[in-house]
């Protein structure tokens, strides 16, 4: 049996606006095994970020229900100071946007320095600093010596990139939190970097969410994809499954609209609409039968639920089985309406 | 002649020094870069960032000043031509890369497309308004958008918005510069199918500067790598993809994601090998400065860097 490393159970993070809870991610459940990458896939503003950011208790004014179990023990009801005792130790996190996340006024050596000293007060100065080269040169930094000497705005983007990761992993936590680590980078270093996680997840046995929104990413790291939709899942599968019988419309249409570049097609296929705001949440049925529009009504579930149509393969909503893409001059239309 | 023809153009940046601001050196952001491309086509311009594909692209719009080299648009010369009101600003326009920042937030939408129309067509306000609900409806928005503000809408919307008015003045060429890198996929799905649209509609020819190649592949005829602003390769979108010769463009080919799961392990090896081939073979395919050579010609359509056989 797998071992359980994080369990999530009917997480419900919401954020008040204008007096009012909104939930953007919505009775979620979800578990990560050891050795194991999950990735999370969604457009912006599916609540994949919420997720990331409850996990590691980042949200200082949402309102968070529900259970969040690492290792038995609950991080969704610690106070700050045990939270900090598992952040940044148990659980690392690599942040999107390398350029903001690290402090523009401290040296890379002491970035990283900190946060093993936090976890660790009795290691001696040189043995810290000894760490850092060592972390640097995992990641893979060239000349780590002079890097650690220099400020972030000195490096390029793949090199805070780097940097970042070796911060994530500088306790060598058990669970690794990455948040779109190669959106903002080209090609090369994206699939360096890739690279990278995934020995590291070789060598430190951890278990890793992988969340992002390029699918390309996902078909060359994950073991295990769930897709999220408007703040729920909608539908969870090991990653060949996922890519060879995709079930939920989203996935599907997610899919088809990325450029394969293998056959001739000339148009690419475009999901009506736009993800809805916190606000504008469809509270009940199928959140994405507004986008799927030629789908007839009954064909979705009153109050949708997650089902396992085969081991391990889950879908949200009944949809999926009278669902079909409009014809090509059909789709015209919509795209023009 | 080809429609515009890009000849050996440099853009090379000042470097200031010393206590008195001296020039100290160049930082040859463009160095040497040949591009012809025939009307009604899409010419793909990729590279990492930092290798001059922007540059290039800014350079023919008349943004960045040219150092050395030449841009003929319909057999006219138009390098460093003061660009105010002439025929070549009207008919070349620029689609930008971040639609959340090239619109200005204090604008409603009627000004930001009708700009280009105010300083080229003396039309009264009326006019102007019926033009701009015109454009609004071809790039798919509601006329009521028209006195909204940017804020209002969303990443793929805004883009619609960006293109709007960079075809305002019915354009022959639209230089794209990463339309749809700031897009998630389905909206990126959107803006790239209507580009194509427009583009048989009103004959248009873009030059498409990306760094993700799998649009690049989608959308493009014709093809030339960058590197530390020279050109590493040229050709067609087949010569590229299926027959790279530059070890760069088969490092940059190989590190494309596939969608297919399950040749994850091939794929990965298939990358090894190409790293090793590279690190390897790196002094001879670029010079002791590590830039690229001059382009050699290996077929009709398909020309590479390499260095000169003795």
């Amino acid at each position: 049996m797998a071992d359980k490393l994080l369990e999530i159970k009917n997480l419900t993070t919401s954020f008040r606006i204008k007096d009012d809870y909104h939930a953007a991610v919505d009775n979620l459940s979800l578990t990560v095994n050891k050795n194991e990458v999950l990735a999370i896939v969604g457009e912006s503003g599916c609540g994949k970020s919420a997720l990331a950011f409850s996990i590691m208790g980042l949200h200082t004014r949402a309102k968070i229900d529900g259970d969040i179990l690492y290792r038995d023990k609950n991080i969704a009801k610690m106070t700050p100071a045990e939270l900090n005792k598992v952040r940044g130790k148990d659980i690392g996190m690599i942040f999107q946007d390398p350029l903001t996340s690290l402090n523009p006024l401290m040296q890379i050596d002491e970035q990283i320095g900190e946060t093993i000293l936090l976890h660790n007060k009795e290691m001696s100065k040189s043995a810290r600093q000894e760490r850092v080269l060592d972390l640097l040169n995992k990641v893979g930094i060239p000349r780590p010596e002079y890097v650690m000497n220099q400020f972030p705005h000195e490096l390029s983007g793949g090199m805070r990139q780097r940097v970042m990761i070796a911060m994530a992993i500088a306790n060598k936590p058990e669970l690794l939190i990455a948040d779109e680590p190669t959106t903002a980078l080209d090609v090369t270093i994206q699939s360096q970097i890739l690279d990278l996680i995934n020995k590291l997840k070789n060598e430190m046995n951890s278990g890793i969410v992988l969340i992002t929104h390029d699918l390309g990413v996902v078909a060359e790291m994950a073991d295990r994809v769930a897709v999220m939709y408007a703040g729920q899942i909608v539908e969870v599968a090991d990653v060949k499954t996922l890519f060879a019988n995709p079930k939920h419309p989203y996935t599907r249409s997610l899919l088809n609209s990325v450029p394969s570049g293998n056959e001739e097609q000339d148009q690419l296929h475009v999901i009506q609409g736009i993800v809805p705001s916190l606000q504008n949440l469809p509270r009940e049925g199928c959140r994405f039968s507004a986008r799927i529009p030629w789908v007839d009504d009954s064909a979705h579930e009153k109050h949708p639920e997650l089902r396992e149509v085969a081991p391990g393969h889950l879908v949200r909503c009944t949809c999926y089985k009278h669902f079909s893409f409009p014809d090509a001059s059909k789709e015209e239309q919509h795209v023009l309406s | 002649m080809s429609y515009l023809e890009v000849n050996d153009l440099k853009v090379h940046f000042p470097v200031k020094g010393g206590i008195f601001g001296r020039t100290v050196d160049h930082i040859k952001a463009v160095d040497g870069v040949s591009i012809s491309l025939e009307k009604g086509k899409t010419y793909g311009l990729v590279g990492e960032s930092g290798s001059g594909k922007s540059t290039t692209g800014r350079a023919i719009i008349g943004l960045n000043n040219i150092t050395s080299g030449q841009v003929i648009f319909e057999g006219e010369d138009i390098t460093n031509v003061k660009r105010t009101k002439s025929e070549a600003t009207k008919n070349i326009q620029m689609i930008f890369q971040d639609p959340y920042s090239s619109l200005n937030p204090k604008k409603r939408v009627v000004d930001i497309v009708s700009e280009p129309l105010r300083n080229f067509e003396n039309l009264t306000r009326k006019e102007e308004r019926k033009r701009v609900s015109e454009l609004l409806e071809l790039v798919g928005l509601s006329p009521e958008s028209i006195l909204k503000y940017p804020h209002e809408f969303s990443g793929g919307q805004r883009q619609r918005i960006g293109i709007a008015r960079a075809i305002a003045l019915k354009p022959k060429l639209i230089i794209a510069d990463e339309p749809v890198s700031a897009l998630d996929v389905s909206v990126q799905a959107q803006v790239l199918n209507f580009m194509k649209e427009i583009q048989k509609e009103l004959d248009l020819t873009y030059l498409f500067i990306s760094h993700d190649l799998g649009v690049i592949k989608h959308m493009c005829d014709d093809i030339g790598i960058m590197y530390k602003g020279r050109y590493v390769e040229e050709g067609t979108a087949d010569d590229i993809f299926s027959n790279p010769q530059h070890i760069y463009t088969k490092r940059l080919v190989a590190a494309i994601p596939d969608i297919d799961p399950n040749k994850r392990e091939e794929k990965r090896k298939f990358r090894e090998e190409v790293k090793t081939e590279y690190d390897q073979s790196y002094n001879d395919y670029f010079d002791e400065e590590g830039l690229a050579y001059k382009l050699q010609p290996i077929s009709d359509t398909h020309y590479v860097a390499l260095p000169e056989k003795g």
